[in-house]
């Protein structure tokens, strides 16, 4: 067979010096530059191109670009493929490898077809029906329906590609460079405004594209290049190709998605534009609708517009013999087309009495095809490629409705190609999406913008507007007055000029066409999803009788086509069925994206470490060095441990918390969250913030601090300090630093606006380390001098200044491990620094970095909550910190709450520690309960928050929420971790477990 | 996405704010005034308005005030913002 045999010899947009090779399920085709790959394909003869989602039918090229229900490939190979693209908007490229799917074995003898045969058991819901069928029969029809249902298969691997994101303004976006998107670009941007135009083809120009035409005198070809000049000549015009405009949000804020192929290049594969207009013109185009009548999916049926841009633009001949069938007078246009590039009209089916105008019959005729007024399609024939087609007259009896009867004995019509029109549908995704109301525009049968919400104005075919010359003057008009809302200057040139449309005869809406007697197969509304009339009637007669509830039970529109062929079609035969207007049942809500875009372009840069900032402290670099295992904590990073050589982490942990409490350790603390506060009223404020008496804090002194949240819930607990009269200094725990911030300001300038207060987050500018250990002082006393550590110069929890290495830091004398402990803070340059003092400084006593573990475990034996204990579900006295708020008179966040009874209850579960009886670890996380054997279910008692292997008891202990816990001290129970195969035997004990009355911190 | 206009840094957008809930209800000046019902409805209870509505948000990403905004809960649209003392032209809250 020659190469490219529906290819015509002349003519179309295609650059023949550069053929092109791809692969299609293994074999190899030419076709050329200017192709896509649905254009190459039908050059080749190809037909078969898919099977259809449910009942694997055959299917071929239906349509011309985002409307494609049927041609979905898959392109490139391994880790790189994309599944799913529609082969009409893929530029084809030099060895291109394609793939067909949702078939096998293969394409032409595919089992699942069989599931055609079985459609009787394939209703519409039928996955619905299964969920709620016996039970057992989603397990047994799971499998068949994920293998045999279903699009393509994601590639296996990581995708190899990089993505990129950009956020642009402008003063008018103009979506879609057709010849209203061009005009409106054009007249925007003549008066020096910014105007951005996107367009999702390679080629500005969109239907001008398409068919022969004329603007301004020039081959419409020539003026869009022309167009397209003078546009990039324009400093403050920036124009995309190939790139599809597929969400429209909030206050103009439109998402564009940029085809870059960067081959090679740094460039990105696709690219994501956010783009937050001042004005934006739709000139999306419209789309022509399909025709619903028995056997509308076989390959060879397409739509007209398509056929006809398809001979036009790429001199491809989708058959040897058409029939076009039609209610409306545009799709004539494809007959000169056609016949252009050497495939012969038979007739045209035209399901008006009245036929169609006077200039389309000439074109017609003028062709020699045949005219059937009053004709419609009812049945095709052949198998995996349109044969013939069987022709009836209109019932003349048809209902207004848009359902036709037929009647009488059918014609055979030979063919290979019917080109089928059922009207226009105006893109109106981005403007619905906009949120604009749609209006019901009965002439055309379709709906059209209406009422806008946003400040967008649509243009040409989008807007419902018929007609080259109209779709110049509209977009023309739309540009200026979008430039103009943005109080610039306007175009004062005239609108782009064409040819006024001829003379046309008015459209009949027909929404199905009915085979008489009802038969002659399926007829499909959705071909993508595989919906048909009778599912349609079907959920009817199921009771879904609204068109959200027809979508979600039949699946109708809810393909990668969106609908965009059949969606009208399907609603308004359930609108007939209801005997209600269209308009009244209406349509679906249109969401983004207007069209598939990958995942990939949408998470752009935010891959892997990406995903998010990691935040590291600023001695990061030393414990690296240290070989210390990192774990996340939060967005931070922190040491795990730092096993020496040959130690395991559990041996090293071991190891560290040892030597915290028999001789110093060194942690890293820069995490907390740290806060300054200043002014008059620092104090009255955070008295008012914190649940425990602090206004009363001397100069010099730290203070813990408890906050609540206006509930009475446990929020935070940190430290205060007053380093002087002027500034308080505020530590946070690590996880809630920025939300303790938020909450400070917030009371700060919505409640107490009067208190003159400020708060700056410092977190990042102060490192922070804690020195604990019975040598503690010892070691600070070597590096800053025994005065300034003096239990009379920074007495337990004191807070002062002093000098290690030359730089001055701040003190704090306070402790988390429950050991004679001392916070060095120090400004972030310098913690490096610090740090190797300190440690060089405690070799003689044996110091030890320690991390995140022997620092939770340390924390656990003193009994002090930290995270799993503050879980928003904790009250203070829960964890018994109510002595705190003893004392206090005055009001503070949470005060008022605390009074509720469910809050002092005081069964409620309390703080206690447990420890394992037989020596197993404690599972945290574990239910507490008196006789696991007991008949379930058992009662909880309460759970374990923290539980660790404790070195210093030598063995496992607790801290937990115990119901009554006061009450069960001394008692035996059980700690229940059934996932973790864990059932421990813990006794209850007070949650202190290590110097209980507090002495080692004050020695 | 919104386009919020800070009474500070203008027109910015959504992702720079943070939403912080009802700006109708203000915390009880004393509470020791108002029952324990008031007091946990202050707390617990919200109206969810469709229409208008005065919301508070902070400008996290900017100038981290604490402004409100005037938003349509039906249509996104916002309809006015002010700083915490400030007042919003078009009407009372």
């Amino acid at each position: 067979m020659r190469s490219q045999p529906y290819r015509a010899v002349n003519g179309g947009a295609l650059d023949r010096t550069r053929p092109l090779r791809f692969t299609f399920d293994g074999r190899t085709y030419e076709g050329y530059e200017g192709d896509t790959l649905a254009s190459a394909l039908l050059a080749n003869g190809v037909r078969l191109v898919g099977r259809s989602f449910k009942y694997h039918r055959p299917r071929g090229v239906y349509g011309l670009g985002a409307e494609e229900p049927n041609a979905l490939v898959r392109v490139g190979e391994g880790a790189a493929a994309t599944p799913n693209l529609k082969a009409t908007e893929v530029l084809l490229r030099d060895a291109m490898v394609v793939r067909s799917q949702n078939r096998w074995p293969s394409l032409s003898l595919d089992a699942g077809a069989l599931a055609g045969a079985l459609s009787r058991v394939l209703p519409a819901g039928f996955y619905y029906k299964t969920f709620m069928g016996p039970p057992g029969w989603w397990m047994l029809f799971e499998p068949f329906i994920r293998r045999a249902a279903g699009l393509g298969r994601p590639p296996e691997g990581t995708d190899p590609d990089r993505y990129g994101r950009r956020f642009a303004h402008c003063d008018v976006l103009v979506v879609g460079a057709g010849p209203a998107g061009l005009a409106a670009a054009l007249a925007a941007s003549s008066g020096g405004a910014r105007v951005t135009l996107v367009d999702d083809a390679d080629r500005l120009g969109g239907s001008l594209l398409q068919g022969p035409a004329a603007v301004d005198g020039l081959d419409a070809a020539r003026w869009v290049g022309r167009a397209a000049r003078t546009l990039d000549a324009r400093p403050r015009v920036r124009v995309l190709r190939r790139a599809l405009a597929f969400g429209y949000y909030d206050d103009n804020l439109v998402a564009v998605c940029e085809q870059v192929d960067g081959e090679g290049a740094p460039a990105p594969r696709e690219r994501v534009w956010w783009i937050r207009a001042r004005e934006v013109v739709l000139a999306t185009g419209a789309v022509e609708r399909g025709l619903v009548f028995p056997g509308n999916d076989r390959p060879g049926v397409m739509l007209a517009s398509a056929a006809r841009a398809y001979a036009w633009r790429h001199a491809v001949a989708c058959g040897r013999r058409a029939v076009v069938t039609t209610n409306n007078d545009s799709a004539y246009d494809a007959i000169p087309a056609l016949a252009g590039v050497g495939c012969e009209v038979a007739a045209v089916v035209d399901l008006r009495a009245g036929g169609p105008g006077e200039p389309a019959a000439a074109l017609a005729e003028a062709a020699g095809a045949r005219i059937l007024r009053g004709y419609a399609v009812t049945a095709t024939d052949g198998g995996v490629s349109l044969q013939g087609v069987e022709v009836r007259a209109v019932a003349s009896s048809a209902e207004a409705d848009g359902v036709l009867e037929t009647r009488g004995p059918p014609e055979q019509i030979a063919c290979d190609l019917l080109c089928v029109s059922g009207g226009w549908n105006p893109a109106v995704q981005l403007f619905s999406q906009s949120q604009g109301s749609l209006r019901w525009d009965a002439a055309r049968a379709a709906f059209v913008p209406g009422q806008s919400r946003q400040r967008e104005r649509s243009a040409g075919a989008a807007a419902g507007v018929e007609g080259l010359a109209a779709a110049l003057e509209s977009g023309h008009a739309a540009g200026e007055a979008a430039a103009l809302a943005c109080g610039l200057r306007a175009s004062a040139g005239t609108s782009p000029r064409a040819e006024p449309a001829p003379e046309r005869a008015p459209l009949r809406p027909v929404w199905r066409i009915a085979h008489p007697g009802g038969s002659g197969g399926k007829a499909f509304v959705d071909l993508q999803n595989d919906v048909t009339v009778d599912d349609v009637l079907l959920a009817e007669r199921e009771g879904y009788r609204h068109p959200e509830h027809l979508k979600r039970y039949t699946t109708l529109g809810m393909g990668t086509d969106q609908g965009r062929v059949g969606g009208l079609n399907g609603v308004a035969v359930l609108a007939s069925r209801l005997g209600r207007p269209v308009e009244a049942v209406g349509l679906t809500t249109f969401r983004a994206p207007t069209a598939p875009v990958t995942v990939g372009a949408i998470a752009g840069g935010e891959v892997g470490a990406q995903l998010a900032p990691t935040r590291l402290t600023p001695l990061h670099g030393w414990h690296e060095a240290a070989g210390a295992p990192m774990v996340p904590a939060g967005a931070w990073l922190r040491p795990r441990c730092y096993p020496r050589d040959g130690e395991t982490q559990a041996e090293a942990i071991r190891r560290e918390v040892t030597t915290v409490r028999g001789a110093v350790g060194l942690v890293d603390v820069s995490t907390l969250g740290k806060i300054e506060v200043r002014g008059r009223d620092a104090g009255a404020f955070l008295e008012r913030i914190y649940a425990n008496p602090v206004s009363d804090l001397a100069p010099g002194r730290v203070r813990y601090g408890l906050m609540l949240r206006e509930d009475g819930l446990v929020f935070d607990d940190g430290t205060l300090a007053r380093p002087d009269a002027a500034s308080w200094y505020l530590t946070t725990t690590t996880a809630n630093a920025a939300r303790v911030l938020a909450h400070l300001e917030r009371y700060a300038q919505t409640v107490w606006p009067s208190l003159a207060v400020h708060m700056v987050s410092v977190t990042d500018q102060w490192a922070a380390m804690a020195i604990a250990g019975p040598a503690a002082r010892a070691v600070l006393a070597r590096v800053c001098g025994a005065g300034a550590v003096s239990d009379g110069a920074l007495p337990f929890m004191g807070c002062a200044s002093a000098e290690i290495a030359g730089v001055t830091v701040r003190l704090l004398r306070i402790t988390f491990s429950g050991e004679l402990a001392y916070e060095v803070h120090v400004g972030a340059d310098h913690g490096r620094l610090v740090w190797e003092t300190l440690l060089e400084a405690g070799a003689a006593h044996g110091i030890a970095p320690y991390g995140t573990e022997a620092m939770g475990v340390l924390r656990i034996e003193k009994g002090h909550p930290a995270g799993p204990e503050l879980d928003g579900n904790t009250t203070p006295r829960d964890l018994r910190l109510d002595r705190l708020l003893a004392r206090k008179a005055e009001d503070f966040v949470g005060r008022r709450a605390l009074e509720r009874p469910g809050l002092v209850d005081p069964s409620r579960p309390r703080l206690v520690g447990l420890v394992s009886e037989d020596g197993q670890r404690i599972g945290a996380g574990a239910q507490l309960v008196t006789n696991p054997a007991a008949p379930k279910p058992l009662r909880t008692l309460g759970h374990v928050t923290s539980a660790c292997l404790s070195p210093t008891l030598g063995r496992p202990i607790a801290l937990a929420l115990l119901t009554d816990g006061d009450a069960r001290r001394g008692e035996l129970l059980c700690a229940a971790a059934p996932v973790a195969g864990l059932h421990t035997r813990v006794r209850v004990t007070d949650p202190v477990f290590v110097d209980p009355k507090g002495r080692r911190p004050r020695g | 996405m919104l386009l919020i206009p800070c009474p500070h840094c203008g027109p910015r957008a959504q992702v720079e704010f943070a939403y912080g809930g009802d700006a109708t209800v203000a915390r009880p000046v004393d509470p020791d005034a108002v029952g324990a019902r008031q007091w946990l409805d202050h707390v617990y209870l919200r109206e969810n308005p469709k229409g208008p509505h005065l919301e508070w948000w902070q400008h996290v990403a900017g100038c981290r005030a604490w402004i409100r905004v005037r938003r349509d809960t039906v249509t996104h649209a916002v309809l006015g913002a002010a700083t915490a003392a400030g007042s919003i032209e078009g009407g009372a809250s």
